[in-house]
């Protein structure tokens, strides 16, 4: 006989559950690692109630949060922007606002509330970090980078990386090739 | 938010005590003397590990080098976000700890309206890649 003590993920247990039954019911999601949960295309009252149906018999239950909901499609806006080169030329402003059915400066001032950024600062961080992923990927060089992400030469590129993270992507990229070297506490392999 | 910060330095640990009050997230603070303190504390069970971990280089008992070398080593606390807090402003002391696992590197500020501003960017900024789920082997940031 054995005894043993239950660890378990509620948020990852939440993620199987609503994967599955949202499947079901035809519906495309994305969830975030803190149990936010964003409906892709447009959710009619039918599909809301499909929804809390199906998932009532697990305790689970979807709260609004109107002001979170707006940050958060204001995060997802930004990512398919930085995606999408069909509609990277539009301004950042006017994108959102037309996305989000909000004025920018509403939008703006509820994200700076909530996020401790604005939205501008935001942008800039999650292009320099595309731009990191670009680099470590490999193959492709730092002017195919800033081409791809829309700025305006390697040098604009490489001031806002020096400006963002106190690094230059030359030597961003030493550090974490060095770690990969076998006597670096880093080495996974 | 919890932070961790370890310092030998009595003066140095107000000083940064008061900075970290006045900034805008809140946050509650641990303070320990040494690297072994730190990691003692760590080790004991059931222990909520904090969200950053402001890590003096300098110390007697166990350096920061050292500390940072065994929280990479330890599967438990590898994933820890760890801020190297220094007066040293050697280059190659910074590389250094960043090839040895640091996240961030901050030269300790003399003037206290420049702490608070450093102190208040580097919560912030962990707090954006906490988050937003963002890869923390790409989480290098200097100030």
């Amino acid at each position: 006989m054995g005894y043993f003590r239950i660890q378990y993920n509620p948020i990852e247990i939440c993620r199987t559950v609503i994967t599955e039954r949202l499947t079901v019911l035809g519906i495309s999601f994305s969830m975030n690692a803190q149990g936010a949960l964003r409906v892709h295309g447009k959710l009619t009252d039918e599909n809301r109630l499909q929804i809390d149906e199906a998932l009532k018999p697990y305790g689970i239950s979807l709260i609004e949060k109107e002001s979170e909901n707006m940050v958060e499609g204001i995060k997802y806006a930004i990512e398919e922007l930085l995606d999408s080169p069909a509609v990277r030329t539009e301004k950042v402003s006017a994108y959102l606002s037309e996305k989000l059915g909000y004025s920018y400066s509403s939008l703006a001032n509820r994200f700076s509330e909530e996020t401790y950024t604005s939205i501008e600062n935001f942008v800039i961080l999650r292009r320099i970090e595309h731009a990191k992923n670009l680099m470590l990927l490999g193959g492709i060089s730092l002017t195919e980078i800033a081409h791809k992400l829309d700025y305006s030469s390697v040098a604009h590129l490489s001031r806002q990386f020096k400006k963002t993270t106190g690094l230059t992507p030359t030597t961003f990229l030493r550090i974490i090739e060095k770690r990969k070297t076998p006597d670096s506490p880093n080495h996974t392999e | 938010m919890k932070i961790v910060l370890v310092d030998d330095d009595e003066d140095d640990r107000m000083f940064f005590a008061d900075a970290l009050q006045e900034i805008e997230i809140s946050t509650e603070l641990a303070e320990f003397h040494n690297g072994q303190e730190l990691l003692d504390y760590l080790s004991e069970p059931d222990v909520e590990h904090p969200q950053l971990i402001f890590l003096d280089l300098n110390m007697p008992v166990m350096d920061g080098f050292q500390c940072l070398r065994q929280i990479r080593k330890n599967p438990e606390l590898k994933d820890l976000v760890v801020a190297i807090y220094s007066t040293s402003s050697s280059e190659r002391d910074i590389e250094e700890t960043f090839v040895n696992g640091a996240n961030i590197y901050i030269n300790k500020p003399n003037r206290f309206e420049e702490l608070k501003k450093t102190i208040g960017q580097v919560v912030k900024r962990n707090w954006q890649y906490r988050e937003n789920a963002m890869d923390k082997a790409n989480f290098l940031f200097r100030i």
